[in-house]
């Protein structure tokens, strides 16, 4: 992706999340699981609105978001209560949605909490919330042209947390950043599958030096986040040079053509008359309560960065890159037990790994390898048998075939040449053929590296440089003494 | 009420328009000249309320004096198809309803 020039950028970002580890709904005992459900089949009468039926609120809910706002250093007020925002669309049976409100008296779940990104720098995060996920709405043909809406209500009720920053970010490598982060401290809580198609939706304002505040809806997975302050910066930037003062709008995220498109909603709409919710009673979190779910926290990914620089030795840097899925850290706790090189198994998985699945838009999952294979790669490198660079060739066809490292480097013969005969006789070659590149490595030891390099080209890496190294020098030096 | 109260107008037209477009509804002028009109008595009487000196008194949001009524995350089985009976309409399993945009 370009980086472009970010000054004057303000971004503030608004992330739902649903809590997929719930076995029912926020208010009702409706199963939770329904992707890949018939239409209105995980429904009853409170989650489709029928008079009468009344909310009764999620213990597990409360308790997961509470794991939440301590995870991102939330203040937990010590009472928290319901509001009804109050529209009309079909999307929510009861014209209403129960959420909560931070304004005429309202509580929210959490408040004043932060992510702290690698450079340093906080990003609060003013508010958290808890609410329930609207119906899913599908239409015969596209939106514009169908003349009903067709509603499953399945989602209505699922469980969502709402998670507002405050407008602190400066580019959306940041918000990416903190995305990455939120995303992990996500995955390490076990609270929500971020992989479920769905479960994780943003939106984003920005606003650029002298410009409006413009909103992007509905941008459906954090991925796409970047992707779509970078257009929309492009954007505003040129309407600007072009003497166009940018409007205060909402705008949609295009994931397909990736364009922001203008929603023009009317102003009408924004009137929510958000009062308290009569049908459910106050929750008061004690310091108890607080307490309580703290112990039961389990290892965050700030934590789990420390213990890897700690228990394995590995630098900060790949220590953070591991930590930032849940699942690749725990792939290479699982490669570590069979490697006696965690630094190396680091590297392999941090670096090198890394860079080829973003060349392919691979995921570690899709190519189905072991923890196994990755510590035989690391064992085969750390122990000497092949050197860093030939072993890179075997990596490549270890990810392309799954086949185990060794068996590669054995067919491709990548084994570190270490019969010194060999090496010898080569160095007699590259001498001869190489005349001048002698002459100029005798006046000045720099301009070794040529033929250091001639020998590692002949034998595709395989010599250990430090042994190609010492062999070229004892022969520099007999031809020195020679003359 | 008093006759004073009752002419007093507690709602004023901009916002009788307001609260309909949010309730996507459509009045004649005969509907809305009522609807204001009994919005304006309704509004009148809750007036009284102001009457009350709150100066000292914090707000309560919920009339009875409990808290914490909460339930274990265990599903348990719904009738859909029953409930699916009484929507108006219906495509397959949808529930159909108007066009919105
Ligand atoms: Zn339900």
């Amino acid at each position: 992706m370009h980086e472009q020039d970010t000054e004057g950028v303000k971004i503030g970002l608004e992330v739902h999340c649903q809590l997929t580890s719930l076995a029912t709904k926020l208010f009702c005992s409706s199963p939770s699981d329904y992707r890949g459900k018939p239409p209105n089949t995980n429904i009853c009468p409170v989650c489709i609105g029928t008079p009468g039926s009344l909310p009764v609120l999620n213990r597990k809910a409360v308790t997961h978001a509470a794991m939440i706002a301590l995870a991102l250093n939330f203040k937990i007020p010590e009472r928290m209560l319901f509001f009804r925002k109050n529209y009309f669309y079909p999307d929510m049976a009861k014209n209403f949605q129960i959420t909560q409100y931070d304004r005429a008296g309202g509580v929210p779940f959490a408040t004043d909490g932060h992510i702290t990104l690698d450079s340093g720098k906080r990003i609060r995060i003013g508010r958290m919330q808890l609410e329930e996920d609207p119906a899913k709405l599908s239409y015969d043909g596209t939106i514009e042209s169908s003349t009903q809406t067709f509603v499953d209500y399945n989602r209505a009720g699922i469980t969502l947390v709402e998670i507002v920053t405050d407008p602190d970010f400066e580019s959306p490598r940041e918000a990416r950043e903190f995305l990455n982060k939120l995303s992990s401290i996500l995955e390490h809580l076990s609270v929500s599958d971020l992989n479920l198609e769905g479960s994780v939706r943003c939106d984003a304002n920005i606003s650029m030096a002298g410009g409006r505040r413009v909103e992007v809806k509905n941008i459906s997975s954090f991925k796409e986040v970047e992707r779509a302050l970078n257009f929309e910066i492009t954007r505003q930037r040129s309407l600007t040079s072009k003497g166009i003062k940018v409007m205060q709008e909402t705008r949609h995220w295009d994931e397909i053509r990736r364009i922001t498109i203008s929603l023009r909603l009317k102003e009408e709409e924004q009137d929510y008359r958000y009062f308290p919710e009569a049908d459910l009673v106050p929750v008061t979190l004690t310091k108890q309560f607080v307490q309580d779910v703290k112990k039961g926290m389990p290892e965050m990914p700030e934590e789990r960065a420390k213990r890897f620089q700690k228990d394995y030795h590995l630098s900060g840097e790949t220590a953070q890159i591991l930590v930032r899925e849940k699942a690749l850290a725990d792939f290479f706790e699982e490669a570590a037990k069979h490697s006696k090189d965690a630094r190396q198994l680091g590297s392999w998985l941090a670096v090198d790994l890394q860079a080829y699945l973003n060349e392919y838009g691979k995921s570690l999952e899709e190519l189905k390898l072991t923890p196994k294979h990755f510590a035989e790669m690391a064992n085969m490198v750390s122990s000497g048998e092949v050197s860093r660079g030939a072993a890179k060739t075997a990596f490549v066809e270890m990810l392309k075939t799954g086949r185990m490292p060794r068996s590669i480097s054995e067919e491709k013969g990548l084994k570190v040449i270490s019969d010194t005969g060999f090496v010898e006789s080569l160095i007699d070659k590259i001498f001869s053929e190489n005349p001048q590149a002698v002459q100029d490595a005798l006046k000045d030891p720099k301009a070794v590296n040529f033929l250091l390099g001639q020998i590692m080209r002949a034998t595709k890496g395989r010599v250990d440089p430090a042994v190609a190294n010492r062999l070229v020098r004892e022969r520099l030096a007999a031809a020195k003494g020679s003359k | 009420m008093t006759k004073k109260q009752r002419q007093e107008q507690f709602i004023s037209e901009k916002e009788v328009e307001h609260l309909a477009e949010l309730a996507k509804l459509e009045l004649s002028k005969k509907e809305f000249t009522k609807l204001r009109g009994e919005l304006n008595e309704i509004l009148g009487y809750f007036r009284l309320i102001d009457e009350v000196d709150t100066e000292n008194v914090s707000p309560t949001y919920h009339v009875q004096d409990i808290v914490n009524v909460l339930r274990d995350d265990t599903p348990t089985p719904q009738q859909p198809d029953m409930l699916l009976e009484d929507a108006p309409q219906k495509k397959d399993r949808f529930i159909k309803a108007p066009k919105m945009i």
